[in-house]
């Protein structure tokens, strides 16, 4: 057992670090890129290719790297650290994911070789209005008329989705349970907006929209579905680890020079006292990311699962906690579109609302507290 | 980054598994699975038969019958005592003064001490706090004066742990009344037999019996029992309360805990989505302490502490208090059945359910207070 990185994982670090740090470390950049659509920086995006980080999860058949949980967690850290708005989470770790884990070898080729290349961004359309972090379609439904498949429907709020090159779309299929589905982006309706972190999501509009298969044709994959977004969950964990270890150090360091009442804030113990609070979560929740994705590498969806709803839940209560008081030991400030604390915190919270909050997952593991006795983390 | 054990800590695993479900007596890991209070022979006797195979004092020096591990060795030896209900070493003998001899002490102290200390033929009662020192320990008062060849001990010393149990003290006492608080200070070991000195029982919210007034009345103490430089009693005690804090959490008798009480109640809470989530709050939490004992001790390689260790004392106090809550609004009205016989119809658990919360309110007082803890964080890793 051990929780340390390896040379090569700290190389890839090192490189993460200087390519989003030289991009976002100064926050006005980030402000600045996320002003117009499409919401990030597409010469980042590219940079990014060339450096491979948007291949990283694919195997080399495919067009990536072929790394593991641990590298793709890196890069998920650093870019929460900085907040960088490119959609790695949703574009190359969920949509990219899902493509990987269900589409034919041809697909998979086609798809993430343009993924990993930056030359096409993806988007996955699942969410649907009234409905949300379920592994299934139901409002979006897809029709077949020999070899022709057809989509009907909205899916709202999709990540990034007016930008998409490439959709993958999930839904309800004729004989039950859900399928995924390749549109090409331009041929759906698309309305785009900005979120309250500053990127982008969109209402995407199917009506007898043609529609290719992923995988084979009308097979219910709900179980992948499901897995990917364990994956993305504790990929998404990662990344808020990397925001809230960029919270801290910011707090702590605005509370040491900061003067009122003729003393720097860090004299009054009402406020280093929380900063203490603040450093126990977010060792805490370390402890437990680097666990889950740990648990990823190993494998098992059900022990993937059970991970994705644990480290979720301490990522969502440390990240609401570390969030807040962020602000709050600020003051005013950090209320400021100018300043990084309080977008960094809307991150925080976008994050959260991805693919659950603390509540819906602490709802699924309360459901199963009498199925076993006690966690073993080691067994 | 591995998750899994290697071959040779799971062997390793496996041996102190073995060692601590065949070899400790059983009864007296009844005693500790059920939470009810062990007797001195008890805890002599569990540290005795771990003693004799070099399990009691781990981390002090080989030489003094400590072991050559790894920190994930005695991370593993350390969890699966907790796992088996094995009552832990005596933190007096094995965690406090046995590593304060070892490191300040002359070879004539340490050949007098160390074998009965490792062995528990020596019980130590921990002589620190005094009515008006608590966190601001160096206010202590309690003086020693010179006299010929000996010390003479007059004062007050309070919240001794197991005091009546007690064959010595090691206590800081003030040598130097002149100097600035924490330079006139030094620390002695006493023999509690000493004439002049006194153990008086202090009742707890519980009820219970464990701490004591020790007093001080013109004791007579050797010279040579003092450890250390003479007024180089503060570092010697900030040696011994850094050890202290370090100690892992109690996060597996926390986890056992709520095991056994998940086991015990399933009728309570079954149907209970609110106390359900309670549960399944509590084991994320405990699970995130768990990892970070476990982060703590594979990231400590150079021996040096990883910082995020203070965070240990601070949430594993918290979290063995909440379930200690949770424990009682289980039991429900029949937690107030605490002084009821043998011939109540209530369980056992339900009825030490009460007292056990209030005694464990001590968690967050004691070892370094709660707030202290935040401090040291705020201070020394935060820069605040
Ligand atoms: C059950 C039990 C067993 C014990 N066993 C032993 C033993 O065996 N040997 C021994 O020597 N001692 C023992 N102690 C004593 C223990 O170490 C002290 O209780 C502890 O140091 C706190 O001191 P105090 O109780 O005087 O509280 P105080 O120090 O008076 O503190 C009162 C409150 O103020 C807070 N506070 C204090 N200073 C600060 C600060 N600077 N900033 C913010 N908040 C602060 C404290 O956290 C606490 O909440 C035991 C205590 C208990 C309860």
């Amino acid at each position: 057992m051990d929780f340390l990185y390896d040379d090569e994982q700290d190389a890839l670090r090192e490189a993460t670090r200087g390519l989003v740090g030289k991009a976002y470390s100064d926050y006005e950049n980030r402000r600045q890129a996320v002003k117009d659509d499409p919401g990030f920086d597409e010469q980042q995006w590219a940079r990014m290719a060339e450096m491979g980080l948007l291949g990283l999860p694919f195997s080399e058949e495919d067009g990536g790297v072929g790394a593991g949980p641990v590298e793709i967690g890196i890069v998920c850290q650093e870019l929460g650290r900085v907040i960088a708005p490119e959609p790695y989470l949703t574009s190359v770790v969920l949509a990219g994911g899902l493509v990987s884990a269900v589409g034919t070898a041809e697909q998979r080729q086609e798809v993430l070789g343009a993924l990993s290349a930056g030359e096409s961004v993806l988007a996955f359309a699942h969410d649907e209005p009234g409905r949300g972090w379920t592994a299934g379609a139901e409002k979006v439904t897809a029709a077949q008329d020999g070899d022709a498949w057809t989509l009907t429907g909205v899916k709202e709020p999709v990540p990034h989705g007016a930008r998409a090159d490439v959709l993958v779309v999930s839904a309800a299929l004729p004989g039950g349970g859900t399928g995924l589905f390749l549109v090409e982006g331009a041929t759906a309706e698309r309305t785009g907006y900005p979120t309250y972190d500053g990127t982008r999501a969109a209402k995407v509009s199917f009506d007898g929209t043609a529609a290719t298969p992923l995988g084979g044709p009308g097979v219910d994959v709900t179980a992948s579905i499901s897995t990917v977004q364990d994956i993305t969950r504790v990929m998404a964990a990662n990344q808020a680890l990397g925001a809230m270890q960029f919270l801290l150090p910011t707090t702590t360091e605005y509370l040491r020079n900061r003067k009122q009442f003729g003393v720097p804030l860090s004299t009054f113990q009402a406020l280093t006292f929380r900063a203490a609070d603040m450093y126990v979560s977010l060792e805490l929740t370390h402890s437990m990311v680097d666990w889950a994705t740990m648990v990823v590498a190993k494998g098992d969806p059900v022990e993937v699962a059970d991970a994705a709803r644990r480290v979720s839940l301490q990522v969502s209560t440390a990240g609401r906690h570390v969030g807040q008081e962020a602000i709050q030991l600020h003051g005013g400030i950090a209320m400021t579109m100018e300043y990084s604390v309080g977008m960094v915190m809307a991150h925080l919270t976008a994050l959260d609302h991805l693919l659950g909050d603390g509540g819906h997952h602490l709802r699924e593991l309360a459901g199963a507290v009498t199925t076993y006795e006690a966690l073993d983390p080691l067994a | 980054m591995q998750l899994a054990l290697s071959d040779e800590e799971r062997a390793f695993r496996d041996e102190m598994r073995e060692f601590f479900t065949t070899k400790v007596d059983e009864d007296i890991r009844r005693t500790v699975a059920e939470g009810r209070e062990l007797t001195k022979d008890q805890i002599v006797e569990a540290q005795r038969t771990l003693n004799a195979a070099g399990l009691a004092v781990p981390r002090w020096p080989v030489e003094w019958g400590g072991q050559d591990w790894t920190e994930i060795q005695f991370h593993i030896w350390h969890e699966e005592m907790e796992r088996a209900c094995v009552p832990t070493p005596l933190a007096f003998n094995a965690g406090m003064i046995g590593p304060v001899i070892a490191q300040f002490g002359t070879e004539e102290q340490k050949k007098e001490f160390l074998p009965k200390t490792a062995n528990l033929d020596i019980f130590w009662s921990q002589g620190f706090s005094e009515p008006d020192a608590g966190s601001d320990l160096a206010g202590l008062r309690t003086t020693a004066v010179r006299d010929g060849d000996d010390w003479v001990v007059n004062g007050q010393k309070t919240w001794t742990t197991l005091g009546q149990y007690g064959d010595w003290i090691f206590t800081l006492v003030r040598t130097d009344p002149d100097a600035k608080k924490q330079a006139g200070i030094s620390m002695l070991l006493i023999d509690m037999t000493s004439e002049g000195l006194e153990v008086r029982p202090i009742q707890l919210i519980d009820g219970g019996h464990e701490v004591n007034e020790v007093w001080f009345d013109n004791v007579r103490v050797p010279g040579e029992n003092l450890v250390g430089e003479l007024n180089g009693g503060w570092g010697i005690a900030k040696f011994l309360l850094g050890n202290e804090r370090v100690g892992v959490a109690p996060s597996g008798i926390t986890k056992r805990v709520i095991a056994r009480i998940k086991g015990l109640a399933e009728d309570r809470f079954a149907d209970d989505p609110l106390l359900r989530a309670r549960i399944a709050q509590l084991e994320n939490e405990l699970l995130a302490l768990e990892l970070t004992t476990m982060r703590v001790a594979a990231n400590s390689l150079d021996g040096k502490p990883h910082p995020a260790s203070s965070v240990l004392k601070l949430k594993g106090s918290e979290l063995q208090q909440a379930v200690s809550e949770l424990v009682l609004d289980l039991a429900g009205p029949a937690g107030l059945g605490s002084g009821a016989g043998d011939d109540s119809d209530l369980t056992e658990w339900e009825r030490a359910a009460g007292p056990i919360y209030l005694n464990l309110r001590k968690a967050s007082i004691y070892g370094g207070s709660n707030e202290v803890q935040r401090q040291i964080i705020s201070r020394n890793i935060l820069g605040l």
